[in-house]
């Protein structure tokens, strides 16, 4: 078992829960899935400099071998994008939510929850998990 | 220089009467004038050196790579259309001051008017093509903004589309046409096009040009069968329809054929292409305007049929059809340009401009009378007119066309089309003028000022002069333009009245005697054209395009249902199917690099990694579990990170993390807690599948490149000279800050974008729907008894001052170890959100002084001067400085520009977290509607217990 092999198969496992999640009727389960692609992503910038341990890209004239600082710097920025679109989409799904009284995303009529004039207050669903 | 001055100049004017209306119309008029009389008088001066034969130039580079370039050329017959464009141009604003009533917005108007003359100038003096497409298509938009200027008139609005449509989509084919014609020249300069005839006639493209050339010309020259959209235009302010509706738009293609004259025309495919769409146009259109009631409507045709007529010229492919056609140009655009003035003057007297309603007017209108008779002569060929000359040397050269082998077509074509002119132009004049006065005209008719009649009758001056001395008045820029169209030595040719007894003069002859008997049955004829019922362009025209809407809408539709699972299924399909198909169809081999053991502590995380991962997954649908899950997952990668010699991405997933799931949980308070389980089994089963195969490749492509050796990176230059240039040791850093500082420059901007667009989202929330959905909304959850423990609260005060030291620290050691302007932002953030948290959103609130706008602004702004201070010492934006200075106790320390910069980075990053989280904490708390209490605690022993504070 080496590391290579964890860090792959766990970049894959990522990848695989954001796509069904991205898949999904809801826009909160998207937000996750898009969460977990972020996740995934990221890792896979960073494996691009290949896989080194206990040698930071801290410069020093003696040292004789050093990791890749390149794809750190990438993915410190994509980390914090990744953010920023993460917080995009989650408070444009609120407001969608708000606005439409559904937060679903496949564009049907909502079997689940009939559509509700604004007068209603927002549906909560009784099998909430609570606390 | 001067010249491609002159190019731009009424496109530069166009701002003035939108500015002078301010002062009044008069101003407004003015400025307009003013504009177009600078750009006369420019023109004047070159006018002699061009006339002489010289070609002023001017070049400017704009893209030379693309071949694009702003050069401009003036010869002749860019000199005779220029002086057309501007000297009538002048003519209509007189015109056009005293033709718009008060409520039309008169400054909206003569700005219009400004950018159609700048663009149809363009056109004729571009020397490059492309420059030439962009001016043809700025004719076609400012001419659809003038159609339209009437907005509430639905033909105003119709027309309006009809003619963008028609001369957008031939402008569309002129472009493909002149690309090819470039393409087979080698240069996209006109004066170089021009001197390859050979070349690009014998070339195998030249048919497939030429059609799309001409696709471009007949459009825009409203030529049959595209003429119906020209008649519609009408629909358009008199002055506009005058202007570019007679003399000049619809001239552009006629332009094009002159200006393209040498190195297209005199093949068999020319003449038989151009020449016969000339004629029937010319007899089509003259047998449609015949039975036009509407005065414009008349006239706009008579203009189709006289484009026609010029077309069949330069269609004929001879030199001599050639000064036939640039002399007819000329006395085209003063007899009927006058003649539209004169249908806006009855219309404005009047109050109609129906000829069944009209009639007897001379004795009333005897000024515009007189104007109308002697345009409307010139129209119908009457000597001493100069329509008469044109049309008579047009008769001369039909005469002796052969068509096919057929040697009579023309000629007696030619003649109809002459006889149906000279009838609707006498129409004109004795239907409007003469015949017995009338008691029932609309308004009470007379002559209007000489603000009116004063522009037409310059242009009947030069009707009659150019037919008295034609020599003296048109014959040295005929000349020269016909030298300029020929590009050879001049046929002979006489401009004179009197040619002699020819063919010409008995089918003139013809034409007046028959036109005139035609007018005298026309009530017969016009019940026969009842009766026959020639098909309605337009409804062929809306039907048509009726049709393609609906299909688009029906494809748009089945391909765009609003289902994003569906896009998304189709997006991610693509990928897996892209990814497969390079899979299968390339060589493999096992990676050579030599791989790291796994420690078991690396193969427990990986374990917690993957059970997370898959526990989201399962638990989705309770919302709050499977953040807590992915909570899980984002901690076990920030570790990971750590543990492979990442220690900035540690510290910036862990702080991203916190500030995530924060988000999350705000968020979901106001979203529904779980997700109904809805998706079918087969569809779970498709969304596996896809799931699955995507999850393999991206991990086998991560396995593959972790296993070979990678190429030589740029990687090894940051290394190498991260100390040396950069001044920091931690190389993560100074490429951040320094290598690559215009990335980070332009990611912070995208994050105080997204910011941004979260407040717009949020602060908006209260209205309308959105707003009532909030105002109804009730908790459904339980809430905590206490709603600020004090434990919390007093815990974050002790940590707050804590945390900040950690950010600081963090971000002052970040150029030489693991830290920086991103970390150090997030921490702060999380210091101050963590008050939010405890202490409630208006409390924090109130005590934040710093407003977080201000922050993101402080920060881009910050971050953007550092870069441009480095360019006040000549060095290119964003270059770092840095030095190393020692302070008695503090020791040696480094000072770096890069830093001035990670402040910018920091500032930005706290401003935007903050801005999103507060918003939407303050969202939640208007949902909540709980009183806002000033008091941090709810139970504060310090704080002395009143009434109204106390919680049952």
């Amino acid at each position: 078992m080496s590391l290579e092999f964890l860090i792959a198969t766990a970049i894959g496992v990522m990848t695989a829960a954001g796509i069904y999640l991205l898949l999904r009727r809801r826009t909160f389960p998207v937000v996750l899935g898009l969460a977990f692609l972020s996740y995934a992503i990221n890792v896979f910038l960073f494996s691009m400099g290949r896989v080194v341990v206990d040698q930071p890209p801290i410069y020093d004239k003696a040292a004789a071998a050093y990791t890749d600082p390149l794809p750190q710097a990438l993915v410190l920025t994509a980390i914090v994008i990744a953010f920023g679109m993460t917080a995009f989409v989650v408070v444009l799904a609120l407001r969608a939510y708000l606005e439409t009284g559904t937060d679903q995303v496949d564009g049907l009529p909502d079997a689940g929850r009939p559509v509700e004039d604004a007068s209603t207050p927002i549906p909560s669903h009784p099998t909430a998990a609570r606390g | 220089m001067l010249l491609a001055f002159l190019a731009v100049l009424p496109l530069i004017g166009a701002l003035a009467p939108a500015l002078a209306i301010r002062a009044g119309r008069d101003a407004c008029a003015l400025a307009a004038g003013l504009v177009t009389l600078t750009a006369i008088i420019i023109l004047a001066t070159m006018a002699p050196a061009v006339m002489a034969g010289e070609v002023i130039q001017a070049r400017i580079d704009w893209v030379p790579s693309l071949g694009l370039n702003a050069n401009f050329f003036l010869d002749p017959l860019g000199l005779m259309f220029a002086g057309m464009i501007l000297g009538i141009g002048l003519l209509i604003i007189v015109y056009a001051r005293f033709y718009l009533s008060k409520a039309d917005p008169m400054g909206r108007f003569f700005t219009y008017l400004l950018l159609f003359q700048g663009a149809m100038l363009g056109i004729v003096l571009s020397d490059n093509i492309l420059l030439l497409l962009i001016f043809w298509e700025l004719t076609s938009l400012s001419s659809f903004l003038l159609i339209g200027f009437w907005r509430h008139l639905p033909e105003g609005r119709q027309g309006a589309r009809m003619a963008l449509a028609i001369t957008g989509a031939g402008g569309l084919s002129l472009i493909g046409g002149l690309m090819i014609l470039g393409s087979i020249a080698g240069s996209y300069d006109l004066t170089v096009i021009l001197e390859n005839r050979e070349a690009i006639q014998a070339s195998p493209l030249y048919l497939p040009a030429l059609i799309l050339i001409l696709g471009g010309c007949f459009t825009k020259s409203a030529q049959f069968p595209f003429h119906f959209w020209l008649p519609h235009a009408m629909a358009a302010p008199t002055p506009v329809s005058a202007y570019l509706h007679s003399a000049t738009m619809v001239k552009a293609g006629v332009f094009m054929l002159a200006r393209l004259w040498p190195v297209l025309a005199g093949t068999d495919a020319w003449f038989l292409i151009v020449a016969t769409t000339g004629l029937v146009t010319m007899v089509v259109a003259a047998c449609i305007a015949l039975f036009k009631d509407d005065l414009k409507g008349l006239l706009a045709y008579s203009t189709v049929s006289h484009l026609g007529f010029l077309t069949m010229l330069f269609g004929l492919g001879t030199p001599i059809a050639a000064v036939v056609g640039v002399f007819h140009i000329i006395n085209h655009a003063t007899f009927k340009a006058a003649l539209f003035m004169n249908a806006g003057i009855v219309d404005h007297e009047a109050g109609t401009r129906d000829l069944k309603r009209l009639g007897g007017l001379f004795s009333l209108m005897p000024i515009a009378g007189t104007l109308a008779l002697i345009a409307g002569l010139s129209m119908a060929g009457i000597p001493p007119l100069n329509g008469f000359i044109s049309k008579e040397m047009m008769l001369e050269e039909a005469s002796h066309t052969v068509w096919l082998g057929q040697p009579w077509v023309f000629p007696v074509l030619a003649t109809l089309g002459a006889t149906l002119s000279v009838a609707y132009s006498l129409r004109y004049v004795i239907h409007v003028y003469f015949g017995p006065k009338r008691d029932d005209y609309p308004k009470k008719p007379h002559d209007p000022g000489i603000g009116l009649w004063g522009p037409p009758a310059v242009l009947t001056a030069l009707v009659v002069l150019i037919g008295l001395m034609p020599a003296l008045f048109a014959g040295p820029i005929v000349a020269a333009t016909a030298g300029a169209v020929i590009g050879a030595d001049l046929p002979y040719y006489s401009l004179s009245l009197w040619h002699g007894v020819t063919p010409a003069l008995f089918m003139s002859i013809f034409a007046v005697a028959v036109g005139a008997f035609l007018l005298w049955r026309h009530r017969t004829l016009e019940a026969i054209w009842a009766r026959v019922g020639v098909p309605e362009a337009k409804g062929l025209f809306d039907a048509f395009v009726e049709t393609l809407a609906a299909a688009s809408r029906r494809l748009t539709l089945k391909v765009h249902n609003e289902s994003l699972q569906r896009y998304l299924a189709f997006f991610v399909g693509t990928a897996v199917v892209v990814g497969l198909a390079g899979f299968f169809t390339a060589d493999h081999s096992e990676g050579t690099r030599e791989v790291i053991a796994a420690t078991p502590v690396a193969v427990v995380a990986w374990l917690v990694l993957i059970a997370a991962t898959v526990a989201v997954v399962v638990a989705h649908r309770a919302r709050f579990l499977s953040l807590i899950f992915i909570s899980v997952v984002g901690s076990t990668i920030a570790l990971t990170f750590a543990y492979l010699s990442a220690p900035d991405l540690a510290l910036t997933q862990i702080s991203v993390e916190v500030v995530t799931i924060l988000l999350l949980l705000l968020a979901l308070n106001l979203l529904p807690k779980t997700s109904p389980s809805e998706s079918s089994v087969p569809r779970k089963l498709r969304d596996g599948l896809l799931a699955v195969t995507g999850g393999l490749g991206v991990g086998a492509a991560a396995w593959a490149v972790m296993t070979r050796d990678g190429m030589q990176s740029i990687s090894r230059f940051h290394w190498e000279n991260s100390y040396s240039g950069g001044g920091g040791t931690n190389v993560v850093n100074v490429i951040l800050v320094d290598f690559r500082g215009f990335d980070t420059f332009g990611e912070i901007i995208v994050l105080g974008i997204a910011a941004l667009a979260i407040f717009a989202l949020l602060d908006t929330a209260d209205r309308g729907e959105a707003g009532r959905r909030l105002a109804n909304w009730t908790p459904d959850l339980i809430r905590s008894p206490e709603r600020h423990p004090m434990m919390l609260v007093v815990a974050t005060r002790l940590l707050l001052p804590l945390a900040l030291m950690a950010g600081l620290y963090i971000f002052l050691r970040g150029h030489n170890e693991p830290g920086g302007g991103f970390i150090a932002g997030l921490v702060f953030s999380i210091a101050l959100l963590m008050q939010f948290m405890a202490s409630g959103w208006g409390w924090a609130d109130a005590r934040l002084r710093a407003d977080h706008h201000n922050l993101i602004a402080w920060g881009v702004l910050i971050a953007g001067l550092t870069g441009v201070g480095s360019m006040l010492f000549g060095a290119p934006f964003l270059t770092s400085a840095f030095d190393y200075f020692s302070l008695p106790v503090v020791g040696e320390f480094e000072l770096a520009t890069a830093m001035l910069f990670d402040v910018g980075v920091a500032l930005t990053v706290v401003g935007a977290v903050m801005l999103a989280l507060a918003q939407l904490s303050r969202v939640a708390q208007r949902a909540e509607k709980l009183e806002p209490t000033e008091h941090a605690m709810d139970i504060n022993p310090s704080r002395e217990p009143s009434s109204t504070e106390v919680k049952s």
